[in-house]
């Protein structure tokens, strides 16, 4: 009896598939389709992400968004004319699953880039394949693993932001706001590690002092019996390292507690889905990092332009901040290639390294060492109610500008200068 | 082991048993399927989703939290009258495996529906305003909406027990499980007794699913978790048995809630290691019969 319990995954990878790779062969513009020569085969942009699974609703958005990188570099004209396709592929949030899905990426459909992932150790594994087989990868989700030097190679990139720097960003403005007790609820996976690092690292310049990481097992539903805990410590400060749905529920379940009355809740990263599948309640007040939030489009000009194109794209929906990593992502591998005038990967890693973009948020770069994208981390606050349509769901409180004394430092991550 | 008290500790149990008593809220409509008719419902958590959908509808509608706990029932409970109607009845006297088959499938074709028609994004469900907040119960905080759902567990499961002991009906669907052949020559129509009890027991479950709502939102996904809560929760008790079940429940959730205390990493795991050590130890759990699954 007890094995059969098992039975509680629910596939629906083919029909992620239909629909993806309808819209990948809509965005490839059909118009086009007779200039190509057909002698001359696209440019293949692995890319592969967690279709389903609990990350499910953040990897379709990367997906949408990545179509708008691509629909703009064919209208651009390609690589001499040479057009670029998305190849997606649902990687299950499994690290072998995702390596077998870039393997199959390289070796079947001759990819000449993937970009993707949507998990420290998902990408962990892919970049395995990728840097073995010399291909360029370039990895839109949060890790400090792969800028050490054990795990990175030339042919690894990092358009995301990392761990270090996120919770650094957040922890050195709730710190010195907010009070020096903090209490850590941390998802029990190097995500969850690694954030709860980052607070600290941060938090040694305040003198913080932690009064209790709690720990809790990924996909936990109840949180119910976590927080007393928390709550008879009276911390200052909870800072909540936790992704997708589990930040969703635990910050319901904080709220039910009343914990935001006598403590802020922070969280490394504030996700825009999160948001909007948990409500206005659960999130209400609490303070967070991103890599990106639409509603700044007011002050940068290629955030309008990059949101102008996705609302045109995807039915005037705005992209999220893990979707437009997508788009940078595939962006920064088809802009090197041009930039290189090649698919050579010798070649197009100096071109990537010499970028210098602006592409959806504001100025970014690589750092040489290890291809960390250096750029901003903004903090929101999410507001009690949306006021201009439901999309209008944080505030951007502060940002964190670009800069290469927020990373750890490259001797830190293990390179040899 | 900084900040603990007893008052931690009484709250801590506290926690626990209310966790419980959502525990044998979520794994009740299971138990009793099973118990009545030996048909492993596969399909427990799905009916629980759809609960939280068909909530989420009404509320959608305009309606409030209170109509929806009116409706949820009845519209899961029609639903699993139609399952069993036309898919479950014809697998009787088959082997305990077709049903559980079928549920199986029809678990992830019922999710699958839901996520056409709601997509695979979850909604928020906000607790109801008059049960926001928390307060004091003597010992601590807790959320009032908590109170609400071991209130409600209490409820549902008086309501059963008196339907099922102190009614008529309550009593043929007893001797029906026992033995179906001589209700049957009594001149009992035991398809429809079975078909009642099917009918309860997913609605039980619908009902679960939208009090489940306010706590964790609501996302196609939301039955697979519970599912293996359910399961646990039934087996330890016993299959078949809704008074072990009650135990098993309370127990599972004080056992979730003090290694959440003293080792919050393992509380998953604390489920499955209390499982197997009851199986080990007698193997057709707290009050289960013997033999029924053979």
């Amino acid at each position: 009896m007890t094995k059969k319990t098992r039975g509680s995954k629910f596939i629906t990878r083919r029909r992620l598939l239909t629909t993806v790779g309808t819209g990948a062969m809509l965005a490839a513009s059909p118009f086009r389709i007779n200039v190509v020569k057909a002698d001359e085969p696209t440019i293949k942009v692995g890319f592969p992400v967690p279709l389903t699974g609990p990350y499910g609703t953040e990897a379709q958005d990367q997906v949408r968004a990545a179509q708008v990188a691509i629909a703009e570099f064919n209208d651009a004209g390609g690589l001499n004319g040479r057009k670029a396709e998305l190849l997606v592929r649902d990687d299950k949030l499994n690290p072998g699953e995702a390596a077998t899905r870039a393997l199959e990426l390289i070796e079947k459909d001759k990819v000449s880039f993937i970009v993707g992932s949507l998990s420290a150790s998902v990408q962990l594994a892919v970049n395995n394949v990728t840097k073995e087989r010399k291909i360029i990868y370039n990895s839109i989700s949060q890790s400090d693993e792969i800028n050490e030097a054990k795990d990175f190679s030339r042919y690894t990139f990092h358009e995301a932001l990392n761990p270090h720097l996120t919770a650094g960003a957040v922890g050195r403005y709730a710190f010195p706001k907010f009070g020096k007790k903090v209490a850590f609820l941390t998802a029990d996976y190097a995500y969850g590690h690694e954030m709860v690092r980052g607070f600290q690292e941060a938090g040694k310049a305040f003198g913080i002092e932690t009064v209790i990481d709690v720990r809790h097992p990924l996909g936990t539903s109840d949180f119910s019996t976590l927080l007393p805990r928390i709550q008879a410590l009276k911390p200052d400060i909870l800072c909540i390292s936790n992704f997708g749905r589990d930040q969703q529920i635990s910050l319901k379940q904080a709220t039910d507690f009343g914990l935001k009355k006598s403590m802020k809740i922070v969280a490394p990263i504030l996700l825009y889905t999160g948001r909007l599948a948990a409500g206005a309640q659960a999130f209400d007040g609490v303070i967070g990092g991103t890599s990106y939030y639409w509603g700044i489009e007011d002050k940068v000009a290629s955030a309008k332009a990059f949101n102008d194109r996705f609302r045109k794209m995807h039915d005037g929906k705005v992209p999220s901040d893990y979707g437009a990593m997508g788009y940078a992502g595939v962006k920064v591998v088809l802009e090197g290639a041009k930039a290189a005038g090649s698919l050579d990967s010798e070649k197009v890693i100096p071109a990537i390294e010499a970028l210098k973009y602006d592409y959806y948020k504001g100025p970014e770069y690589y750092r040489k060492c290890d291809h960390q994208a250096v750029q901003s981390v903004l903090i929101i606050e999410s507001k009690s109610k949306p006021e201009k349509g439901p999309a209008d769901v944080f505030n951007v409180i502060s940002t964190d500008e670009p800069s290469e004394a927020n990373l750890r430092t490259c001797a830190e991550l293990g390179f040899k200068s | 082991m900084a900040g603990l008290s007893l008052d931690l500790i009484a709250v801590q149990l506290f926690a626990g048993l209310a966790l419980g008593a959502i525990y044998v809220l979520f794994a009740i409509g299971l138990s009793l399927i099973f118990g009545m008719l030996t048909v492993v419902n596969f399909a427990h958590g799905a009916f629980f989703m759809v609960g939280a959908y068909v909530g989420l509808f009404v509320l959608m509608m305009g309606g409030n939290f209170w109509l929806a706990l009116v409706v949820v029932p009845l519209v899961v409970g029609v639903i699993g009258l139609i399952v069993e109607r036309f898919l479950v009845r014809p697998l009787y006297g088959r082997g305990i495996d077709y049903p559980l088959l079928l549920t199986f499938g029809l678990s992830y074709i019922m999710v699958e529906l839901i996520r056409i028609a709601f997509g695979t994004t979850g909604y928020p469900f906000d607790t109801p305003e008059l049960l926001q907040g928390a307060v004091d119960i003597g010992i601590g905080y807790f959320p009032l909406y908590r109170l609400f759902v071991l209130g409600a567990a209490a409820v549902v499961l008086l309501v059963l027990w008196l339907f099922l002991e102190k009614t008529s009906y309550g009593l043929i669907i007893r001797a029906g499980a026992r033995d179906p052949q001589i209700v049957r020559v009594l001149g009992v129509d035991v398809s429809r007794v079975w078909l009642v009890v099917f009918g309860v027991g997913t609605g039980i479950a619908g009902l679960a699913g939208v009090l489940a709502a306010p706590l964790q939102g609501v996302i196609p996904e939301m039955g697979s978790t519970i599912l293996a809560e359910a399961f646990v929760v039934t087996v330890v008790g016993g299959m078949g048995s809704i008074g072990g079940a009650v135990i098993a429940g309370l127990l599972v959730g004080v056992v979730v809630s003090m290694t959440s205390l003293f080792a919050p990493e393992m509380a998953k795991v604390s489920i499955f290691a209390l499982m197997a050590i009851v199986l080990l130890v007698r193997p057709q759990g707290f009050f289960g019969r013997a033999g029924l699954m053979s």
